[in-house]
Parts: structure tokens; C-alpha cells; sequence
């Protein structure tokens, strides 16, 4: 060689080829093919220097299992792969992600703007807990991306939303969203855990952070909580001065300057050396190895969980005692045509439907199914059933239920991989019990 | 501007082949991105020898300080340059003229360090080129180690890696 290459790099490898390899070759030292549970808390320095040099950040390497393990790493850079990102770093459930995107981000006295639409925990998160932080969370309905243009103030330091959101079917518009949140100089950041990274990969919308709660669909089989946090690596936090936790001296490090020292991959290094240090919500070794292991399926079983979703929407949908249903893979969806330009595999299949008997049909529904399980999670193999009135939302009062997309006659449906129409039958005894 | 790309295996072997490199602006602050890097590639065994005309004389990392290429005494296969993209132009241009004195074979400029011309004046010196690249990232990443931090090195393989590279 004498330098660059002009034909520019071999063709990428699939996505299937990359949810099996990335990140995991076989073991240098015993060969073993599958990733390893490097079940441990601590790792033997080579000598003093080698051990300083680690806490310094100045090398690649292993200290303590708080901040990383060869089994998490694993899936940390799987994770960046699926979804073209340059980095991750994990955590201990879907909130702690969160939690450590924002620590890294902002200081008392800043905010934020959300979706209205978003997991019912995330607004309780961002509403009531992060105010006690000093963070202040504005909620807007951004199925008019000029309401975020209207709620920015200066003190706004990120934009976020779920594209596909939980529980209702609802399909965001990221692409003129990106556009506001790169206008004014802040990361957009979007919670894929609906979609999975074969559904939709959100930086090739113009988002710049993605969030998962890698619980759902990633692990797949109701295994293992877990979360995680990707960078896109091209988000300039110097553009201006509203990032100095990533362009200014950390105190927390010896004066070390978090985007200059790691550039592209700056954000996430900065989310597990200060905030998965210092709060120490971290991901266990075997969660994030059934975590790798149900990655290794995620492609087949999205199809399986798209096409049973859209065969019981279908059903639901035709059914005398359902009065509506809110899922984007079907052509009445107001969302449908978003669904066809970001989910053009599938709208995912967690939705809900309104059922014409209202609360107490709700309730007869959820203790007469016999194969859905009635609990609250999604993205299970299993199907899942949950009458939110009368579970998650039951503090609330019915106008704040209906905001939630949780009236008394809503049931949340996350459709798993049995036999379809083994699940539509079940549905229907329920139904007209 | 084209978009640079570098095939792995001749970063690989660049790598592989080189031990002393003359690091252009190199700092002697523990927390600068410079010294992290030769820091790094000091504990891969390769030798750094720093070229930093405010420092000459003194110490960086344990190596005497020089305020040249042309004051580096004996030989160095690469020169790595944290400079600015204008000033790695002249720099460029010493590693051609020393070239064959001190057996230098590589130029590297450092990310966000490019410099087309010169790059094209040390190809036709038959010198390797490597621009907007950090030979530390470049190294964790082809020798298993960025994935560590949770990097996406994009390197997929079923093949069993040898020990250290
Ligand atoms: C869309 C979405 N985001 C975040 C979360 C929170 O994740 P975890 O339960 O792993 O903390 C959930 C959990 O239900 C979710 O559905």
C-alpha cells in the first residue's frame, strides 16, 4: 500500500451475519466459539504502571465489572453495530440507560423535551423523579413536530422520543424532528425498544443517541433486564457551549476532556467512566449473556412477531365486540404511512384495542384468556395480555387515563411466537365469554 | 474531499511493522489526547520519541524531547503527526527529506489531521500514507481491544485471533 484505498471498503455485512458475529470472535486464549460469562468482579492488573494506566483511561482494559466485563462488552458493541452506531455502553434495565444519558448530559437548573406518547415509567422517570434532580422534563405532542420548536427554551439540552411508541401504536415523523433538534444544536434521542434495531435504525433518521430497554425484544424471551445506551459518534458537541460536560475539563477525572481524549466515542466513555461509575447501575454478565443470545435470533423472531401481530390486529379489528384498534402495521391507521417509511418490516407487535364493554370487559378479558400470560412486560416469545385500568394506570383519574392511551376499555397486547391462530382463538372465547 | 479508506490489512501491517515512531506535537500534559496515545503505544512496545520544539531537552514518557525530525538522532520508521492539517504539510516534507537517513517508511496524521497534498508528495516518495486516523484506536480496534470500551470496531470473524495480534 501506499495509502488510502479509493475504492472504498468491501461490501458491509448483513444485518443477520451482524447480530450472530459482532462483537464476539472466538476466545484467543481456549477457542471457545460462544461468548464466555466472564462471571467475575475484578480483573488482575499486569503491574502497578498497567493499573494506572487503566483507572487513567489511558489504555483498553478491564478493572471492575461496575464499569465493564468481557461478557457485557460483548453486547455493548453488538448493540453499536445493529445499529450503526460507534459505541455503547450497557445497563441494568431500560431506566438506568436513560438515567445515565442524561446524567452525562445535564446539570441542575437544565432541561429537556419528551414525547407525550412514551412508556408510562418514562414519564413518571422524567417527570417526577428527574425533578428532583433539578432536570425539568417538558411533555409534547410530537405528532406535530412544530410543538417541540414551540416548547424549546435555552436551557434545553436534548429532544426525546419513543418512534414506535409503547403502548399505542403511535409512529413518530422522526425525520423533521432531526431537523429541530440539529437546528437547535442538540442530540435527538430515541427510545427504539418497540421497533429493535430490524425494524428501525434511528441514526439513519438523524438521531443521535439510542435508547433500549434491551428487556423486550433484544433478549426476546423474558429473561433478562437490561438497558443500554448507543452513540451515533457524529454529533458535534463543541458546535456550542451548551455541552460542557463533554468539551470542558471533568473534575471527576483528573481534568480530563471527555471529546477531545475520545472524540466519536466520547459520549458513551464519558456515560460509563462518571455516571455507570459513580451511581453503579450496571448490567450483570449472565443478563447480557442471554441478552447476546436471543441477538442471535432477534431478525427471525421479529418477522414471526410482525407477521402474528398483523394476523391478531386483523382479527381484533374485524371483531364484533372490539370497538377499535391502534396498530400502525394496519392500512386504517392514521400512522400507517409513517409505519411504511421507518418500520417498512413490520410496525413491531405490541398494540392496543378498545374494547366495547368498556372496564369490566377489560377486566373478564384479561382473567379469561388461557395462552396469553396477564403481567406486565413486552416483547416476550410468550404472548402477553394487560388491562392497564385496572393494573399500571390505576392511580389515575379516567381523564388521565385517556391521555395515557390507557382508558378503561384499553387492552395492551404484545404478541409473541405461538401459532397465530391458536392466539386469535383464544382471544375470541375471551372475547365473547 | 474524498472519503479516506484504509484497508485493514495494510493498517495491520503498518502496525506490525514499525517500532520507533517520531510523535510531531506530542504534550507533556498527562491528559492530553497526544500523550494518552504514545502512552498507549509505549505499552504495546513500540518506542515514542517525542518532537515538540517548546519541550526540547526534556522529558516525555521516559524519552528525550527533540525540537525536529531532523534532531531525532538514529532511525524511525514512522512519523505520527499531531499537528494541524496545514502544519503537517512542511513536517510531511522533512519525513521525505530524511527518508532514506533515518528509514523512515510511514507518514501518519493523526484524526482530523489531513493534508492531500502532502500526502500525495510522500506517495510519490514511495512513502505509506495513513491520514485521520489514531494508531491507538486503530490498533485496539484490529487487535481485539476497542470493543473492550464498547466501541464498534466493525471487524466481524470466526476466526480464532492469535495472542497479541
Ligand atoms: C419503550 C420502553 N422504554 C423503556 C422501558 C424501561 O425499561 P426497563 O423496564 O428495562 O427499565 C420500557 C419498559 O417497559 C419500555 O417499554
Amino acid at each position: 500500500m501506499a495509502g488510502d484505498n479509493p475504492k472504498g471498503p468491501p461490501p458491509p455485512f448483513g444485518f443477520e451475519t451482524r447480530a450472530i458475529h459482532a462483537g464476539s470472535r472466538p476466545d484467543p486464549v481456549t477457542g471457545a466459539r460462544n461468548t464466555p460469562i466472564y462471571q467475575t468482579t475484578s480483573y488482575v492488573f499486569e503491574d502497578a504502571e498497567h493499573a494506572a494506566d487503566l483507572f487513567n483511561l489511558q489504555t483498553f482494559g478491564f478493572i471492575y465489572s461496575r464499569l465493564t466485563n468481557p461478557t457485557v462488552s460483548v453486547l455493548e458493541e453488538r448493540l453499536a453495530n445493529l445499529e450503526g452506531g460507534r459505541a455503547a455502553v450497557c445497563a441494568g434495565s431500560g431506566h438506568a440507560a436513560q438515567f445515565l444519558t442524561f446524567f452525562t448530559l445535564l446539570e441542575p437548573g437544565d432541561e429537556f423535551i419528551a414525547s407525550r406518547n412514551l412508556y408510562g415509567g418514562s414519564i413518571t422517570q422524567f417527570g417526577l423523579s428527574f425533578k428532583k434532580l433539578g432536570w425539568t422534563c417538558h411533555f409534547v405532542d410530537m405528532t406535530d413536530p412544530e410543538n417541540i420548536r414551540a416548547a424549546l427554551t435555552p436551557k434545553c439540552k436534548a429532544i426525546f422520543l419513543e418512534i414506535l411508541a409503547n403502548p399505542g401504536g403511535i409512529v413518530l415523523d422522526v425525520e423533521p424532528i432531526a431537523a429541530i433538534a440539529r437546528e437547535a444544536g442538540i442530540p435527538l434521542i430515541v427510545d427504539n425498544t418497540m421497533a429493535t434495531p430490524y425494524l428501525c435504525r434511528p441514526f439513519e433518521w438523524g438521531a443521535d443517541i439510542v435508547v433500549h430497554s434491551t428487556t423486550k425484544f433484544l433478549s426476546g424471551h423474558g429473561t433478562s433486564v437490561g438497558g443500554a445506551v448507543i452513540e451515533s459518534g457524529k454529533f458535534d458537541w463543541a458546535q456550542n457551549d451548551r455541552f460542557p460536560t463533554m468539551t470542558q475539563p471533568e473534575p471527576a477525572y483528573h481534568g480530563l476532556t471527555f471529546f477531545e481524549t475520545f472524540g466519536d466515542f466520547g459520549f458513551t466513555t464519558k456515560a460509563r467512566a462518571v455516571a455507570l461509575r459513580d451511581f453503579g447501575p450496571s448490567l450483570s454478565p449472565t443478563n447480557a449473556f442471554y441478552t447476546i443470545t436471543g441477538i442471535e435470533t432477534l431478525h427471525v423472531r421479529m418477522e414471526r412477531h410482525v407477521e402474528n401481530a398483523l394476523k391478531v390486529a386483523k382479527f381484533l379489528d374485524g371483531h364484533p365486540a372490539v370497538d377499535w384498534v391502534s396498530y400502525a402495521g394496519l392500512p386504517s391507521s392514521p400512522y400507517h404511512a409513517l409505519a411504511n417509511k421507518y418500520l417498512p418490516r413490520g410496525a413491531g407487535s405490541v398494540f392496543t384495542c378498545g374494547l366495547k364493554g368498556g372496564y369490566d370487559a377489560g377486566v373478564r378479558m384479561v382473567e379469561t384468556v388461557e395462552l396469553f400470560s396477564h403481567l406486565a412486560n413486552i416483547g416476550d416469545t410468550r404472548s402477553l395480555i394487560i388491562h392497564p385500568a385496572s393494573t399500571t394506570h390505576r392511580q389515575l383519574s379516567p381523564e388521565q387515563l385517556r391521555a395515557a392511551g390507557a382508558g378503561p376499555e384499553v387492552i395492551r397486547l404484545s404478541i409473541g411466537l405461538e401459532t397465530a391462530d391458536d392466539l386469535i382463538r383464544d382471544l375470541d372465547r375471551a372475547l365473547t365469554a | 474531499m474524498h472519503t479516506l479508506h484504509y484497508d485493514d490489512k495494510d493498517i495491520r501491517a503498518i502496525l506490525k511493522s514499525v517500532r520507533t515512531i517520531a510523535m510531531v506535537g506530542l504534550s507533556p500534559k498527562w491528559n492530553r489526547p497526544s500523550n494518552f496515545a504514545a502512552k498507549y503505544l509505549q505499552g504495546k512496545g513500540y518506542r515514542v520519541i517525542p518532537v515538540n520544539p517548546g519541550q526540547a531537552g526534556s522529558e516525555i514518557l521516559g524519552e528525550t524531547a527533540y525540537a525536529s525530525l531532523d534532531e531525532v538522532p538514529g532511525p524511525f520508521e514512522m512519523v505520527d503527526i499531531f499537528r494541524s492539517s496545514e502544519a503537517a504539510g512542511p513536517i510531511t516534507d522533512r519525513a521525505i527529506a530524511l527518508a532514506a537517513d533515518k528509514g523512515i517508511q510511514v507518514v501518519w496524521m493523526q484524526l482530523g489531521v489531513r493534508n492531500d497534498a502532502a500526502a500525495e508528495r510522500a506517495r510519490a516518495a514511495g512513502l505509506h500514507v495513513v491520514m485521520d486516523r489514531c494508531p491507538k484506536i486503530e490498533y485496539g480496534r484490529l487487535f481485539g481491544e476497542l470493543g473492550w470500551g464498547g466501541v464498534n470496531s466493525g471487524i466481524i470473524s470466526a476466526k480464532r485471533p492469535k495472542m497479541g495480534g
